[in-house]
């Protein structure tokens, strides 16, 4: 057996009892990635050298008391569209290419600090503008589970690479859906946190005020005690929030009684594929037989999240686009007329379809004459979700409902049809436009052998909610 | 589709963009834009008269600190990523003609 087949907190313990050094597990993590890369290519940078180097200091760290952390030693692979100090880092696109910033992400240096070995940077959809990591400029991702389905995305690599026991726990971003649809997708445990615990500084921004940093691992005591890990309040991130109970670990607890569980029937209508409403439901029963009291409600406005959130996220993506622009870093044109013609040019060979889509429709609903009919219409219909979720919250301490309506499309079925790529976010967008922090974790298998996901939403900082929820669940489950 | 996008808003958010676009890619972006708004206008059919634009969840306020440098000299660093550079500067196209 692999020692990639542990989870993070097991071989931090097996690391911490020196059964197993640093390097023999990064060994592991790059012999599984040999291995498998070809099928999966869930990385675009694997940093073999560096990563083998780090693994030497840490152990060192180790064996001097230095490092105590439960995850000490153990290998990580970071979404690459968080800043690694001298690792490429290219938001998989092709504008970022050669890209090596100064310097490394807030939440990655705190992973740094508990002595976590970055193993290589994941695929991911190009700026995270997708749902299937297929709009990457290095390739479509694999789903481990079966390699002619996406691994959704836009984190497709982080969890195909935690899914295909490639690395021991990963780093994704989450503006629309994209660690618990993808988590989903490759059956494993991805945590999006509420809104302001993770520092944002160093992810490079698609939409600003619906970005968080989250973990994506195997099981949910490993995302629990990583995001207590990089979950800090950080002053270069102007929206970083100062919390003082982010003692995640306390929150796994194998008890739900008396916990209020709403079930929002929107969530389960039209577009719900048989299969996946059945294993939520069952799962909804384990809640239950353990105690948690189960009810039905009526969540207002589900219909209204997404054309919400894709006129806020595309007019924060066009101005969070614009610094591409081939003056200070990244890709530059070769050919080119002056200032603005290179600027043009620079831009429209450096981004791809979908990325250049989104730019376009956020230029357009912030333009003069659309801004109030747009920008402002989705901003106070964001107000109007807020308050349908805090309405929500009074009433029950959990939101449960699947993570998406579907296993894993087939590579190349969705880019054809962007809107209905769009729509299979609508269980996990209005998460983010409510600040809320959400959890998906496996809850069964379709026909075909595709993973399922259970998504478990709480209120603004409620994270140990939905995390006791998870553990119990994943307590009682029978394992996938 | 009841969003009709014309030539000349493809060319307007085009310059807005900072994005050229081929023949093939305009019609693409117009029929794409087109399906996108429409999908939007279903936002028209909420009532939010009187609700407040929220563009943040918590109510956040600026934060102000003193303008301390506490990085160290990071130009090096910077510059080597530049697509051009001559000595200390980045190099662009001539912008004053």
């Amino acid at each position: 057996m692999s020692l990639m087949s542990l989870t993070a907190v097991q071989l931090g313990e097996k690391i911490k009892n020196r059964e197993i050094s640093v390097i023999e597990a990064a060994n592991a993590a790059l012999d599984a990635i040999d291995a498998k890369e070809s099928s999966i290519n869930g990385f675009v940078t694997v940093d073999r050298e560096n990563a083998l180097k780090r693994a030497e200091k840490v152990q060192k760290d180790i064996d001097e008391g230095n490092i105590l952390s439960p995850i000490a030693g153990v290998p990580v692979a970071i979404k690459d569209n968080m800043c690694t100090k001298d690792m490429l880092t290219t938001c998989s696109s092709k504008i970022l290419g050669n890209f090596k910033p100064s310097y490394t992400a807030e939440a990655v240096i705190n992973l740094e600090k508990a002595g976590a070995v970055i193993i290589g940077k994941t695929n991911m959809d190009e700026f995270a503008m997708g749902s299937t990591t297929e709009t990457s400029a290095y390739g479509a991702t694999k789903n481990p589970w079966n390699t002619e389905h996406v691994p959704g995305g836009s984190s497709g690599g982080s969890c195909a690479v935690i899914a295909a026991e490639e690395c021991s726990y990963a780093l994704g971003s989450d503006t629309g859906g994209s660690i618990r649809q993808p988590s989903s997708f490759c059956g494993v445990t991805g945590i999006k946190p509420t809104y302001g615990t993770v520092s944002r500084y160093g992810l490079i921004a698609y939409g600003s005020s619906l970005d968080q940093i989250g973990p994506i691992a195997k099981d949910v005591t490993d995302c629990a005690t990583v995001l207590e890990i990089i979950s800090s309040h950080d002053k270069k991130d102007s929206t970083s929030i100062k919390r003082d109970d982010i003692d995640f670990t306390s929150a796994l607890v194998d008890d739900v009684k008396g916990m209020k569980i709403g079930i929002p029937k929107g969530y389960f209508g039209e577009g719900l594929d048989p299969e996946v409403k059945e294993a939520v439901l069952n799962a909804a029963k384990e809640l239950e037989k353990k105690g948690a009291i189960l009810e039905e409600f009526d969540l207002d406005l589900v219909d209204y999240a997404i054309p919400a959130y894709y006129v806020i996220a595309c007019a924060e993506a066009s101005s969070n686009l614009a610094r591409f622009d081939g003056v200070k870093y990244g890709y530059r044109t070769q050919d080119y007329n002056g200032l603005h013609n290179m600027y043009k040019k620079t831009r429209s060979e450096g981004f791809g379809a979908e990325v250049k889509r989104r730019i376009m429709l956020g230029s357009f609903v912030l333009s003069s004459g659309y801004y109030d009919a747009y920008y402002l219409k989705a901003l106070r219909t964001k107000a109007l979700i807020k308050k349908a979720f805090d309405e929500a919250f009074a009433k029950y301490d959990v939101i449960l409902g699947p993570a998406a309506p579907t296993t894993a499309p087939k590579l190349g079925e969705s880019l054809s049809d962007p809107l209905k790529m769009y729509l299979g976010d609508i269980y996990t967008i209005s998460v983010n436009l409510a600040g809320l922090p959400g959890i998906s974790v496996p809850c069964g298998l379709d026909c075909k052998g595709l993973p399922i996901g259970l998504q478990l939403i709480g209120d603004c900082f409620k994270e140990k909610n939905i995390i006791r929820a998870a553990y119990s669940f994943e307590k009682c489950e029978k394992k996938l | 589709m009841s969003n009709i996008i014309s030539d000349e808003t493809i060319e307007y958010v085009g310059i807005l963009a900072k994005l050229e676009l081929n023949d093939e890619e305009k019609e693409r972006a117009k029929k794409d834009m087109g399906e996108m708004l429409d999908y939007i206008d279903k936002l028209n059919e909420l009532d939010t008269t009187g609700v407040e634009p929220m563009s943040h969840v918590f109510p956040v306020n600026n934060v102000f600190r003193e303008d301390a440098v506490v990085n160290n000299d990071g130009r090096e660093a910077v510059l080597l990523n530049a697509p051009e550079r001559k000595e200390d500067c980045l190099v662009v196209p001539k912008t004053i003609v």
